[in-house]
């Protein structure tokens, strides 16, 4: 049977781990080949280790074992001209552009009063200018393609206010004003722009120190394992699981990346496990 | 390779004919056996003809030809005893529940809010809200019971994310449909049930290819399909008139097969972006 995604080229931001790396790995199961990018390097203000060159490098692996090809660059979404020419590069080399999943986001807390200058400023960078940068970027190339299909990733918390991550939510709410904005403008070309919206995702994001000291702050650093710190992530959803994995977030770009989608556009979808019905 | 819903059984409420019969053959085509029920009477008021005892076998003929199982039963649901008696035998033959489509619904008078008729106000309500909630009173003991969880899908529409001139009782009943759903979604969630509403836009069913249907787009009398479809494409973004049958279908799969597992409570447009204008 032909995959979902047959012969479609799909361009995923923060492609070296985590929901990038299955969104590509999911893709390319479905027939789809892959240009992927990745800063693959720390920024500062994130309080837990980003991914590196090797993350990437084994990205690659997975895919090319799935016998699909993939072109793989490193880019900052930050940086509009690299990016713009990882993705040239990658159409030129593949032939074309279907899909787009900008992905590639960063996370850091502190309350409205304590975030500094450069907290925010890195968090919108990455998480809405980086956004808007990679639909850029592949505007072009959809038209060119004559239709496509957009995937922006946003969170419940472009949904709802979660304490602690005010420049957090205030990007991810920017991702769907510019998703509907970019749904619109390119309605007439028959490209379809959507977000997705995770509730927590069993990703390097929370499963780290810093996140699990912020969710059990009054439990002692030792007893803050992912067992009871999943219980405390548990309560905000409503189906009785602590955090989605990413390959559910994968299923649902799937979806709105094929064509059993073909009408679907400015929609935000939720893989929430209920969380905003609270 | 295996189906999308391979071993599933799917409840589907208005199958004779339209979206009903489309979602029966389309989860057929992805491995579910299927449980179906119609009216097969003509609707009071309405702009376009019921359907009728050889729709709903036509359905079972396509499912059947998929090698799939069907119980197609002529149940009403505003009749909760009626409709719970289908299903229960439905269950009885096929082994188990896993998926509900409230599909079944009507649209009918379409007149200002103070001109509506009580009967026509009533019938409405009667069989798209409380018709869908009679749908899920009867689904939730079978999911429950199979103790592998579930995935209900509440057929509203545009109109209930949106209010529309002189269909009141339509656009009241599919927002009721909204607050099911949400409710239904948090009672649900510990049993691994899962519950979600899809809202489309015009889709090309008997439904809507009617005169009257025309008229209400175009706010003239004796309007035509073609009139209809120019009018219907101006309220939706992508640059199409109206959507087909599986555009749903294809949403309904999405959100019954384990893909969705962790989607609940959602209202999913299909809609060509229609709510953003
Ligand atoms: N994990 C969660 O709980 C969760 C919940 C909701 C939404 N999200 C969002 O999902 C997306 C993916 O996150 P994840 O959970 O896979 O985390 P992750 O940290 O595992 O992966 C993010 C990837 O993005 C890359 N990246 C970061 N900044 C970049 C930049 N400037 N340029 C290029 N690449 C960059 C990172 O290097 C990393 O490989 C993010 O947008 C995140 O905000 C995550
Ligand atoms: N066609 C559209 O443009 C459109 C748009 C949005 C939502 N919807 C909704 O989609 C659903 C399916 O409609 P369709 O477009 O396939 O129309 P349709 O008229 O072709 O099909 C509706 C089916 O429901 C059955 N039905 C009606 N009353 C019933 C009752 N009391 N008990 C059992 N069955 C009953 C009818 O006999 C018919 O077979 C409806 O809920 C409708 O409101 C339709």
């Amino acid at each position: 049977m032909a995959g979902r995604v047959e012969g479609k080229v799909a361009f995923v931001t923060g492609a070296a781990r985590g929901q990038g790396r299955s969104h590509a790995l999911r893709l390319a199961q479905e027939g789809a080949d892959i240009i992927a990018v990745d800063l693959v390097g720390q920024i500062d203000s994130v309080p837990y280790d980003m991914s590196r060159p090797a993350d990437l490098e084994e990205t690659v692996r997975q895919i090319e074992a799935l016998d699909r090809r993939i072109v793989a660059k490193q880019a900052d979404v930050r940086d509009f001209d690299a990016l713009k020419s990882a993705l040239d590069d990658g159409v030129a080399e593949l032939g074309k552009l279907d899909i787009v999943s900008a992905n590639a986001g960063i996370f850091s807390f502190g309350t409205m009063e304590e975030l500094t200058e450069t907290e925010f400023d890195d968090m919108l960078a990455v998480n809405l200018k980086g956004v808007w940068h990679t639909a850029k970027a592949a505007i072009p190339h959809l038209r060119a393609n004559k239709g496509g299909s957009m995937v922006l990733t946003s969170s419940t918390a472009g949904i709802l206010a979660v304490p602690n991550i005010g420049h957090y939510v205030a990007a991810k709410h920017g991702v769907v004003g510019l998703m509907k904005t970019l749904a619109l403008e390119l309605a007439d070309d028959f490209i379809r722009v959507n977000s997705v919206h995770p509730t927590s995702v069993n990703t390097d994001m929370i499963q780290n120190a810093a996140t699990y000291a912020l969710f059990a702050p009054d439990l002692p650093e030792a007893e803050r394992t992912k067992e009871t710190v999943g219980k405390r992530f548990q309560t905000m959803n409503v189906l009785p699981i602590p955090w989605v994995e990413p390959v559910d977030v994968s299923n649902a770009v799937l979806w709105l990346a094929s064509d059993e989608s073909r009408y679907v556009t400015g929609l935000q979808l939720k893989v929430d496990a209920g969380q905003t019905l609270k | 390779m295996a189906g999308r819903l391979e071993g599933k059984v799917a409840f589907i409420t208005g199958a004779a004919r339209g979206q009903g019969r489309s979602h029966a053959i389309r989860l057929a085509q992805e491995g579910a056996d299927i449980i179906g029920i119609d009216l097969l009477e003509p609707i009071p008021g309405a702009p376009y003809d019921g359907a009728t005892q050889a729709d709903l076998d036509e359905t079972v003929r396509q499912v059947e030809a998929l090698d799939r199982r069907i119980v197609a039963t002529k149940a009403d649901v505003r009749d909760f005893d009626g409709l719970k008696a289908a299903v229960d035998a439905g269950v009885a033959e096929l082994g188990r529940l896993d998926i509900v489509s409230a599909n079944a619904g009507i649209s009918t008078q379409m007149a200002p809010t103070s001109q509506l008729d009580e009967a026509m106000w009533q019938n409405m309500i009667d069989t798209n809200l409380t018709g869908v909630w009679h749908t899920t009173k009867a689904a939730i003991p079978h999911i429950q019971a199979g103790g592998r969880g579930g995935s209900i899908v509440l057929t509203s529409s545009e109109a209930g994310i949106r209010g529309y001139g002189n269909i009141a009782h339509y656009v009241s009943a599919k927002h009721g449909v909204v607050g099911l759903m949400r409710t239904l979604a948090i009672e649900l969630a510990p049993d691994s049930i899962r519950v979600n509403s899809i809202h489309p836009t015009q889709v090309d069913t008997p439904m809507i290819q009617n005169t009257a249907t025309y008229d209400l787009f175009t706010g003239k009398a004796g309007s035509t399909k073609e009139e209809f479809a120019a009018a219907s494409r101006g309220v939706i973004a992508l640059p199409i008139p109206w959507v087909e049958a599986v555009d749903i279908s294809n949403a309904l799969l999405f959100l019954a097969s384990d893909e969705a597992r962790y989607i609940t409570g959602v209202p999913l447009p299909v809609d060509g972006g229609n709510f953003l204008l």
